[in-house]
Formats: C-alpha cells, structure tokens, sequence
C-alpha cells in the first residue's frame, strides 16, 4: 500500500502533516475538549434555556401555582387524552414490533447486497416529508379516497368505509411512520447474533423453529426494547397524524398543547401538558434502562 | 494413500466402555465440495471404527473445516457420501444427524448459564428434568466444572469456556464428536493441558472423533489417524507415527515437522545399500527400506533432530564437513544451520547439549545414519 502510494506520489504522511497542521490550531492536546464547545452552546441557547422556560414558566405566572397541573389532574377531558396518548402510543409500539420483526428476520436473513436495496425501499419514504405522507395516506383513506372508491367499484361495500377520522386511520398511518424505527434496531440485533450460534443449535438437536425461540428470539431482545422504546417516545409526541387523519376524539396531547397555545392563548398551562409528557417520558426511559436492559441478554460471543 | 489401520495399542480405544451404547464408525467416501469454478475438497475419503479419533491436518485454505462442516451438515457436499454406523447422513437435516460440535470460537449461547448451556442439547431431546439435571452434573463435573453452573459464558476464562463448550458436544453423548480447532484460542501452556485432557475423555467415552487443526503438534498428540490435507485434496493418512516417520510427500514432510529436503539428481545400487547423489554433488548413501521402492527418486529427507554433530558424526555412514551459519539456542536443544562444502544447507537438532552451543562460523561434521534418510514423492 505504502508503495503504490509513493509510486503516484501520494506519500501518506503527507495526509499527516496537513491534520498536525490542524492540530496545532487547536491549543494543546488536552484542549481538545475545546471542540465540544459550539456543538454545546448551540444546545444550551436553542435547547436547554427553552426547556427551563417551559419548565419555569408551568409553575410561575409570575407567582408560584400548581393551579395548571391541578386543572390537568382533576379535569377528567384532560385525563382522557392522556391515557389516550399513553394507549394510542403502546398500540402504534406492539403493531410497529409485530410487523417490523419479522421485517427485520427476513432483512437479516438476505444477501447483504440484498438487504442494501431493500433497507433503501424502508428508507425511501423519510425522504418525504411527514406532512406530504400524511396526505398521500388520506387521499388514501378518507370517503372519497382510493381505497372507498376501489371497494365500491369492485362492489365489495355499497357504503363508503370510515377509514379515517377515527383511531383505525391513525393507529395505520402512525404504524407506517414508525415501522422503520422498530425495524433498524432489531435488524442490527439480529446481524449481532453471530451465525455460529444457530449452527450451534441445530447441531445439539435444535429444530429451525426451536433454535429461532431458544436462541434468535432472547438474543434480539435488546433491539425489540430499543426499538419498541424509541416508537413509543416518538409516539408519544406524535401531532400531525393525529391533527390530519384523527378525528376529534383522536386529541392527543401534542393536540392539546397546540390547541391551548394558538386558540386560547393559555401559555401556561401548554407548559404545563409540555411538562406531564415530557417528565412521564423520562421516567419511563429510566424504567426502561433500570429494568428492562439490565436483564436482556447480551448479543454477539462472549 | 492407502489405509494403514492403526493398531490398538496401549492408547487404543476401547469401544463399547461408554455408557451411551455401541460408539459408530465414520465413513468419508469420495467427498468433494466445489464453490463456483473453486473446488475446495477433492475426492476426499477415510474410515473411522469405532472410538477412533481421526486429525484433519492442513494449512489454512486446505479444505480441513470446509470437510468438517460437510460432516456436520452445515455445508452441503457438491458430491460423495458420509456414513455414520453404516448409515448415510448427507440426507438428512443437522439438528436430526446427532453430532456433538465443538467450534472454533466455542459458540455458547451467550445468554444461558453453564447449566443452560449444558443442558440445551437435552432440553431439545425432551428429557425429563430430574434426569436433564443429573446428567449436566456428570458432564459438568466430568470437564472439572462444578460449581460454575449458575456462570454465564462471559465470566469464564477461556479455558472453561472450552470445557463448557466439550460438556455441551458430548452431554447428549452423540455418536460423532467434531472439533473444529478446538485449541485455536488457547494460550500455548493450556493448549498442551487441554490437548491431553481432551484425549483422555474421548478415550474415557470411546467416542468416534474427527479434530481438525493446522497445529501438527496437537495432531500427532491427539490422533489415531492424521489425514493431512493440503488444497483440498487429501496427501497422506496413517497413525501419527507413519505420518512423521514416512512422509509421503515433500507437502507431508514439510507440514510435519522440519525437514532438511535435498533434491537428488541420481540414485545408484552399491551392495545392499543405495547410494543418492544431489544437485550440488552430496553423495548420501540410504538403506532400501528408506528408499521406499522409490529408485528414481528425486527427494531425499532428513529429519534435523537424526543429525548428529561433532564427534558423534564421525563414524557414521554419512558424514560431511558443514560450517555453522546460524545458531539458536532454545533451552531444551539448539538449532544449527549448517551448509556443506558444496553448499547443500542442512537444519540440526541437537538435545540435551552441554556446555555452550557451538558458534557460528565453526567448521564441524555433521552426519547421520543409512536408515535416516528417506525418499520422498515430490
């Protein structure tokens, strides 16, 4: 290597001499650290300060209250739509596990050239944006939509189906959304199982169904939780699907934020719903790293 | 190439000692493996009794595990059958083939314990679980394991990773053991502890084996038979006394052990014995036993250790006048590079050499006996 490198005259300490050049714009060697800093400010001005006003701003209005958590807690319209959230989240989280799973097995299972050209067919969609996807699902499914009018023309239904506006339009287009983020991580779970493993199984009298319950399963685990934890948060704070395809029963909280900013201007308490969700996602990832990942299985050989 | 049964000797196995039943035999007919237009084993084929345990020996890229995977069932053979006890099994699916597999990098299931592990091959054959765990007690404690059972994987050393991995291969007391280099990731010291114990136990089981390693050292230790391979096509098989003592080929006596090969250019008759003459006109004079039949010989081994230097060369058959070139000193003998007035350059072995080795530099004689030097295949 070194040799053709000299033959076309590319010395590759050559490449050095530019970085120790670099370097020594950076002072010292333990400054380096110096590095992180505008990466930091930039989240300490646009993220953290923001944060301590949502924070602040749902207890003092100027004075100190907890008159908006009170109204969440005993209001019960307000309890509805966060158990709604909670629930449409963890609904949206098991379809996104049921259907990326076995995605992901047989992702696994190709050629990788294969599975590069199909991981592009799951990427594929991010490209778009998420408001665009919304709408192509409800050109999709409202009444007059694709689907009603295939249904009704083949003679399947008379009357149109209610696709949409209801939680069944939005469970669909949040799965769709989601999908990819259960099956990124259980793919690479399921590349981290080295393949030895399975003939390991086999070898000691493990039929294909057993060895994919004894061995495959338990060993992915750890890309199921991730993935499963990462669809649920996201869920959680899903707003356009809701917004678009949902009906008025479908509010969800990132509804009620955006309903109590821009229609009745109550600050305050917007802070205050900000704060419920983002507090309940937090512990519920702390949940989920105290209990949940200290007992699944490390992957790959020991 | 042809079958030499090994004699039962004092290492023989005993068939029929394990508890598990009658141990099979294991027959290689005509196997070959062929990727695309690369054919990485060729017509390949040998036969195991009972108990035996047999050394694919070769270098990387010799078709050695490819041979073992076939066994296995983890790769389809492109041709040629394999019969366990007398019955074909390249037909039938791996998980039905009952073969214990230790692998190379052991495979343990990471997220089971010991006993889980262990136990694993039972569980599959639904054995009840009084029984499930009588039987990894013995088997852990047969591999020196006991009180390790609650351990995962990741908190043994390599060693006892092993050990599990062996316990697991042989708890279900399959009728074929296969090791894939099992000592591969081993330091040398464990490595050598290792090979002894594990020969022991297959003996102790008298079950029917097939090892496969590139480390002729643990080969000649551990087997009943080596069959040496190299590019897939198989160059000699016979116990490992055989192997050592009469390389078929200039590959075998290369691969095991160190060799001194002189290219010899003429072989003539002087009485009962032969007379070879080399390249650069070394005149080495070989008994007919050495000479193998092979009258037109064009290869001639010597062993480096069959060397004698100083003195003791002096009244021997074959005696010449060498300068030292290089001298290495490894504790239990010294290593001489020597070469010949007419240039032929020989490797000594000598043992037990008191006082200091001799300089580089030093004229000596070097020489060795009729019976020493053999003929070889190219």
């Amino acid at each position: 290597m070194t040799g053709a490198g000299h033959a076309t005259g590319l010395d590759p300490r050559a490449g050095w001499g530019v970085w120790e050049r670099a370097r020594r714009l950076i002072p010292g060697r333990g400054d380096s650290a110096l590095l992180l800093l505008p990466p930091l400010a930039f989240i300490f001005v646009l993220f953290l300060v923001p944060l301590a006003q949502v924070v602040w701003g749902s207890f003092f209005t100027p004075e100190f209250t907890l008159s908006q958590y009170e109204r969440i807690g005993t209001t019960p319209v307000y309890l509805q739509v966060m158990g709604r959230t909670a629930r449409v989240a963890a609904v949206t989280t098991a379809l996104c596990i049921l259907l990326g799973y076995p995605a992901a097995l047989y992702l696994a299972s190709v050629k990788p050239r294969t599975r590069q050209w199909l991981l592009l067919c799951v990427v594929v969609p991010f490209f778009l944006s998420m408001l665009i996807r919304n709408f192509i699902w409800m050109a999709l499914l409202q009444r007059s939509g694709l689907i009603n009018r295939t249904l009704i023309g083949w003679g399947v239904v008379d009357e149109p189906l209610p696709l949409m506006y209801n939680e069944f339009g939005m469970l669909l287009t949040m799965t769709n959304m989601l999908l990819p983020y259960t099956i990124f991580p259980i793919l690479s779970a399921l590349l981290a199982i080295p393949p030895e493993l399975r003939n390991a199984s086999a070898s000691l009298g493990g039929s294909p169904l057993r060895t994919f319950l004894r061995v495959t399963l338990p060993l992915s685990m750890p890309g199921v939780a991730a993935g499963g934890l990462l669809v649920f948060i996201v869920a959680l704070g899903f707003f356009i699907t809701p917004a678009l395809v949902g009906g008025p029963k479908q509010m969800m909280v990132s509804n009620l934020i955006d309903f109590s900013v821009r229609e009745v201007l109550n600050w305050p308490f917007a802070f205050a719903l900000a704060n419920v969700l983002l507090w309940g996602t937090l512990v519920l990832y702390y949940v989920h790293v105290r209990l949940v990942e200290s007992r699944l299985p490390r992957s790959g050989l020991v | 190439m042809v079958h030499i049964p090994p004699q039962a000797g004092p290492a023989g196995a005993a068939p029929g000692q394990r508890p598990g039943g009658q141990a099979a035999s294991l027959d290689v007919e005509h196997l070959e493996k062929v990727y695309g237009r690369t054919r990485v084993v060729s017509d390949l084929g040998f036969s195991l009794r009972g108990g035996e345990l047999l050394t694919l020996l070769g270098p990387s890229g010799s078709g050695k595990t490819t041979t073992m995977r076939m066994i296995a069932g983890f790769e389809e053979p492109t041709r040629g059958d394999v019969r366990i006890g007398g019955v074909s099994v390249v037909e039938r699916e791996v998980h039905k083939r009952d073969i214990g597999v230790v692998f190379q990098q052991y495979a343990l299931f990471p997220h089971l314990t010991v006993f889980g592990n262990v136990a694993y091959p039972l569980q599959m054959r639904r054995i009840a679980k009084a029984e499930i765990a009588r039987r990894v007690e013995a088997a852990v404690a047969m591999v020196r394991l006991g009180g390790f059972e609650g351990r995962l994987p990741r908190e043994l050393s390599g060693g006892q990773q092993q050990r599990v991995a062996l316990a697991r291969a042989i708890v279900f007391e399959p009728r074929l053991l296969l090791m894939d280099e099992p000592m591969g990731a081993l330091d040398k010291r464990l490595r050598e502890l290792m090979q002894v114990e594990v020969r022991q136990l297959q003996r102790a089981l008298g079950i029917t084996t097939v090892s496969v390693t590139h480390d002729q050292v643990e080969a000649l230790v551990m087997s009943d038979l080596i069959a040496v391979l190299d590019g897939g096509v198989l160059q000699q098989l016979g116990p490992p006394l055989d192997v050592y003592q009469r390389p078929a080929n200039r590959f075998v006596a290369d691969f095991l052990g160190e060799s001194n090969l002189v290219e010899v250019t003429a072989v003539r008759r002087d009485g009962e014995s032969w007379i070879a003459t080399s390249r650069r006109g070394l005149s080495t004079r070989m008994d007919a036993q050495a000479l193998q039949g092979r009258e037109t010989a064009s290869l001639v081994v010597v062993r480096p250790e069959n060397i004698c230097v100083g003195e003791a060369a002096l009244d021997l058959p074959n005696c010449y006048l060498a300068e030292i070139r290089e001298t290495l000193y490894v504790g239990d003998l010294v290593k001489y590079r020597c070469v010949t007035e007419g240039g032929d350059e020989f490797v000594v072995k000598s043992l037990g050499a008191t006082g200091a080795p001799l300089p580089p530099g030093r004229t000596v004689s070097i020489g060795w006996r009729p019976e020493h030097c053999l003929a070889v295949a190219p």
